[in-house]
């Protein structure tokens, strides 16, 4: 291998890039749009849940706990209806995701010490919302329940108590269990996994169609020269991307940075470097620009997007997928963005992942140059 | 150069694709300094050969030698001894003419110390001297052309394949190429060039005649004109063509008849009597004959004689 002819190949592909306005605006636009895209439209807290109220006794007791509903952040009191028919409408057609009926005679069995039994009508479409939704009306109607027998008993003439048992939760990493903060480094996997497959899925199969190639390959040039080469000025324009999109995440979404600097830098220069590789592999194979970036797309995006425990928790996904994810690079990146931007730990505590993402940056150029023949064959 | 001094050996070669053979067991020598031609038209396995002999394609069967090296065993060697000018266009249009030069001096390995040197004498050669920063997808068919021989000969190698490298290019640029093209064969450099322009042929030293995978001739242009006819040629000229070719073809003692442009060009026996029993017979069908008479044959004659018995169309011709 020349240094020298390497670099005259990434010096030509650097000359091309720049005046080929697509691949500029792939490199500007996508970062800024997908970051945008993504950052705001994949939000998975379930706040401000939508209720509506059918409040069939109407006295100050009832009124007191639907203030409770409206207390909570999880809920919204839209409206209060004044029939049941309204209030199955409403969530008929999804103007609500949670209805509360309170019986006629709450507050006589509240004073009588019996059980009472608020009924709940929840939107279950969305499973996962419905299941928060129950949760937190549960936890409002419990804590109206404590509060209402402790005043029953101090009224009676009882000692105040205190609860028996409380959890003081407190949520490490993410404090406020915001889904942004963990999403946001996550999509800038994706952006890198799209940036970088779209530019070099074309860079190979442009040349057979344009039969530069053919040229190129009566040359004395080796097929690891021309990998390489066409690999740097790709990567220097990846790792611009990544910058561009920590630097949105921190100072546009305030997404915290406890980890190093360092540690982004070579965590995102493996990530980039696999994922170049792996449009290039699929460039060589394709041989054509048009089923070169698709292919590319679809083994980029979706898995850096869905298999790489960015939106869906690798733990919960069946054993199957999960033993699949291993062959998702964006997996490790993953890894290495949360602690990045959330747990503050350093390289050492990646080790596993960085190993992991060294050994697929060697596969895949080594299948790549395997599979880059300088032959019209 | 192998121990007999040829710059290229091809002995028996095949090449197939699926169940189409499109090299069909061929063997031919070059020697170095030749001008050595591909002649044939479309489809008749040229570029093939040439691909093959640049270590692009694998050949099927039989043995070829670039500069002394097997080009199964060792491609990357011949690539080293060789400049190879596609039939499509293949520089990079969106790079300027100094830097697909640049690109190509990094690719051959040319010396540091003489890169600017020759990146001059490509851009003299290709007469862009003062269009260097131009994008070469704007320049016309000519210039390109000279620009990618200039790119592809950067490391003067002692072998430079062409195929069909002047298809497309106007007849003066046509011209000028194969000026530069015999002043490289001077400098002795073995030139392997595919055609099916007959008028370029003549510029050959030596000619390969090709049709449908098979080498049908070899020889000097002289040579194939001379021995490709047996018998001898003569031109017609009348009017009826149509109806003068039924006419002729019919006559004992005319063996080929074939048209060009406005004449006939008919291969008869060597009799005299055939000349006569023409005119009786165009006369008889009230044919007028503006001219009758004894030609030297050029080499679209000796490629019709010589694949004669192989066509299957008598229009199936070359172009002119």
């Amino acid at each position: 291998m020349k240094l020298r002819r390497l670099l005259a190949v990434s010096r030509k592909e650097i000359v091309q890039v720049l005046r080929d306005s697509r691949s500029l605006l792939i490199v500007l636009l996508m970062p800024l749009m997908l970051m945008t895209v993504l950052g705001y439209g994949v939000n998975l807290d379930t706040k401000h849940i939508k209720v509506w109220a059918f409040d069939r006794e109407g006295s100050p007791a009832s009124q007191d706990l639907l203030r409770r509903f409206q207390a909570s952040i999880y809920f919204d009191l839209v409206r209060s209806a004044s029939d049941y028919r309204t209030l199955t409408d409403a969530l008929d057609d999804g103007r609500c995701q949670l209805a509360i009926i309170v019986p006629h005679d709450f507050s006589a069995r509240l004073h009588d010490g019996r059980v009472v039994t608020i009924q709940a009508l929840v939107d279950g479409s969305d499973s996962n919302t419905a299941q928060l939704a129950i949760g937190y009306a549960q936890g409002v109607l419990s804590g109206y329940g404590s509060a209402v027998q402790a005043e029953f008993i101090r009224a009676s003439g009882g000692p105040a108590i205190m609860p028996a048992l409380s959890v003081e939760a407190r949520t490490w990493f993410n404090e406020e269990l915001e889904s942004k903060n963990f999403i946001v480094p996550g999509v800038a996997a994706v952006v890198m996994a799209v940036v970088g497959t779209l530019l070099t899925s074309l860079t190979i199969a442009r040349e057979w169609e344009r039969g530069t190639m053919e040229q190129l390959i009566s040359t004395p040039v080796t097929a690891l020269e021309i990998i390489l080469g066409k690999l740097v000025p790709y990567f220097a324009l990846g790792m611009f991307d990544t910058a561009v999109c920590a630097a949105i995440a921190v100072f546009w979404f305030e997404v915290p940075f406890r980890g190093e600097l360092a540690t982004l830098v070579i965590g995102s220069g493996l990530f980039m470097t696999v994922i170049l590789g792996l449009g290039f592999w699929i460039s060589v194979l394709t041989k054509n620009q048009l089923a070169a970036s698709q292919i590319g797309l679809v083994a980029a995006f979706l898995p850096s997007m869905l298999l790489s425990g960015f939106t869906f928790p690798i733990e919960q996904m069946p054993l199957g997928v999960q033993t699949f994810t291993y062959l998702v690079a964006a997996r490790y990146y993953v890894v290495i963005l949360k602690s990045v931007f959330l747990r503050g730990t350093g390289i050492g505590a990646l080790a596993w992942p960085a190993l992991a993402l060294s050994i697929y940056t060697l596969i895949i150029v080594a299948l790549a140059r395997r599979s880059f023949h300088k032959s019209l064959e | 150069m192998t121990a007999n001094g040829n710059s290229v050996e091809v002995e028996e070669l095949v090449k197939r694709f699926g169940d189409f053979t499109a090299v069909d067991r061929i063997s031919f020598q070059s020697r170095p300094g030749e001008v050595f031609g591909l002649l044939g038209p479309n489809g008749s396995g040229k570029s093939t050969t040439i691909r093959i002999l640049c270590g692009l394609l694998h050949p099927s069967a039989g043995r070829a030698t670039v500069a002394g090296y097997d080009v199964v065993k060792s491609p990357e060697l011949i690539r080293r001894n060789i400049g190879y000018m596609s039939q499509k266009f293949s520089l990079y249009g969106d790079l300027t003419v100094l830097e697909n030069l640049r690109f190509y001096s990094g690719m051959y390995g040319v010396e540091r110390s003489v890169v600017q040197e020759r990146i001059g004498w490509g851009l003299e050669m290709a007469g862009l001297r003062g269009r260097e920063s131009s994008l070469t997808r704007d320049l016309s068919g000519g210039w390109k052309q000279r620009l990618a021989l200039g790119c592809a000969v950067l490391h003067r190698p002692p072998i430079v394949f062409l195929d069909e490298p002047t298809s497309g290019v106007d007849p003066l640029s046509r011209r000028l190429f194969w000026e530069l093209i015999q002043r490289m064969s001077d400098d002795g450099v073995t030139i392997f060039v595919t055609t099916h322009y007959m008028d370029e042929a003549e510029y050959c030293n030596r000619l390969a005649l090709m049709y449908r995978g098979s080498l049908v001739a070899l020889g000097t242009p002289t040579e194939l004109k001379l021995n490709s006819i047996e018998g001898s040629l003569l031109l017609l000229e009348c009017d009826r063509l149509g109806d003068a070719i039924g006419r002729v073809r019919a006559i004992k003692g005319v063996r080929d008849v074939a048209v060009f442009g406005n004449a006939l060009h008919l291969v008869v026996s060597d009799d005299a009597d055939v000349v006569s029993a023409i005119q009786m017979a165009l006369e008889a069908d009230r044919i007028v004959i503006a001219r009758l008479q004894q030609i030297r044959p050029s080499l679209e004659d000796a490629f019709v004689a010589l694949t004669a018995g192989r066509r299957a169309l008598p229009s199936e011709a070359i172009a002119q």
